[in-house]
């Protein structure tokens, strides 16, 4: 597959979120504002990149030459644990700017199974590194896109009259579910 | 009485999915058929179980700095049994669960009970702890499967209910039918709370 194939189908076919289920928990929590959605977006982009890539040579240099290959849940979710600590201390020393705007997301990537679960799904389907690389960062792209757009339409509900029962998860998850729907009209694209 | 109380709480006060919210994507996924939804649940219930278990004897062993690390290890560790266990003896379910089992990991009905409550209680309090939640997950789960299922597939644990006539909302099994089902559940339960403050504030 072609990376560009790869990449719409990672953002839109098959949208991490919205059908593949994989982060639904940041997804619902963090995108009562716009600017926070885009903060969380950026911090998973950068957080799911990485992390992609280096799980992908903890798999394959170091677990698969031992025979290991059952410890990979562990492993990875170690090396995403301290992955997010070392990002963060970096990020604090070095751009306190970007520190700011992003700090309070980075811990909470550490239990979005998106992360995790992209590291797994890389490994599942025999990615090499470079596929592994693209398809990580076009997930976390696809992550921010459909958060972005769930936060702005949030924003609006807000100031809508929603039925009282409905009002906060119950109208958020059935507006998931229209864009849900919409998202279903990618498929075929590719 | 007080076991009782830790038990029960689990499976409705405290619903980890429609009261706290917790462990959404799986909850989400694996809700198509009731078989898938009864394997998850099991899963959950045998990890939460057993490191409820371990968290409650280590409890005043791990430093506090290190616990949340620890507590993943810890979690890790069975799931990883778990997924073992699944491939061996039921590759079904292990098959169609896919990605969801390993991910049983990052689940945060797990991690947030040994961190709120194995943690600071005896083995047997977070036993029933375990129990109850894990237990209250799964009837949750098969709650939105039943939905999902019957009226996207017209089938109920794989057994046919309707005629040939029958045209199922497809849609209801896609990933849309999963949020609007547990949107529409959350609204329902939201209706009662409602009207049950309303006649108590009466």
């Amino acid at each position: 597959m072609s990376y560009f194939a790869m990449i719409i189908s990672a953002m839109l076919v098959q949208n991490i979120v919205l059908s593949q289920f994989l982060g639904v928990c940041p997804f619902l929590g963090v995108s009562k504002k716009v600017e926070s959605a885009i903060g969380m977006g950026m911090a998973v982009v950068f957080v799911m990149t990485i992390a992609s890539a280096i799980s992908w040579l903890v798999y394959n240099f170091i677990l698969f030459p031992l025979g290991l290959e059952y410890l990979k849940t562990i492993a990875f979710i170690l090396v995403i644990a301290s992955l997010v600590q070392f990002v963060e201390m970096v990020i604090r020393k070095f751009s306190p700017g970007l520190y700011k705007s992003l700090g309070v997301y980075l811990p909470l990537i550490t239990t979005n199974c998106a992360v995790l679960g992209i590291a797994l799904l890389n490994i599942q389907n025999g990615f090499n590194f470079v596929e592994t690389v693209v398809n990580g960062t076009a997930n976390a792209l696809g992550f921010t896109l459909a958060l972005i757009l769930f936060a702005g339409l949030r924003e609006r509900v807000d100031e809508m009259d929603v039925p009282p029962a409905l009002a906060g998860t119950p109208i958020s998850l059935i507006i998931a579910s229209i864009m849900s729907i919409a998202f279903l009209g990618f498929t075929g694209l590719v | 009485m007080s076991l009782n109380k830790e038990f029960t709480k689990g499976i409705l006060k405290d619903n980890p999915i429609f009261v706290l919210l917790l462990g959404m994507c799986p909850t989400l996924a694996v809700t198509t058929s009731v078989n898938n939804a009864i394997g998850m649940g099991l899963a959950v219930i045998a990890v939460l179980t057993a490191s409820n278990i371990v968290v409650s004897l280590l409890r005043n062993i791990i430093p506090d700095s290190v616990r949340i690390p620890s507590y993943i290890v810890i979690i890790a560790t069975f799931v990883t049994m778990i997924e073992m266990l699944m491939h061996a003896f039921f590759v079904d379910l292990y098959a169609s669960l896919g990605i969801f089992l390993p991910l049983i990991v990052v689940n945060c009905i797990i991690l947030g009970r040994a961190e709120a409550f194995a943690n600071k209680n005896t083995i047997l309090d977070s036993i029933y702890d375990a129990l109850g939640m894990g237990l209250g997950f799964t009837i949750a789960l098969t709650i939105l499967a039943t939905f999902r299922e019957v009226l996207g597939a017209g089938t109920f644990m794989g057994i046919q209910l309707f005629g040939e006539s029958f045209q199922p909302a497809l849609v209801m099994i896609l990933p849309p039918g999963a949020f609007l089902t547990l949107g529409c559940i959350l609204g329902v339960i939201h209706l009662y709370k409602n009207k049950k403050a309303a006649k108590e504030a009466k």
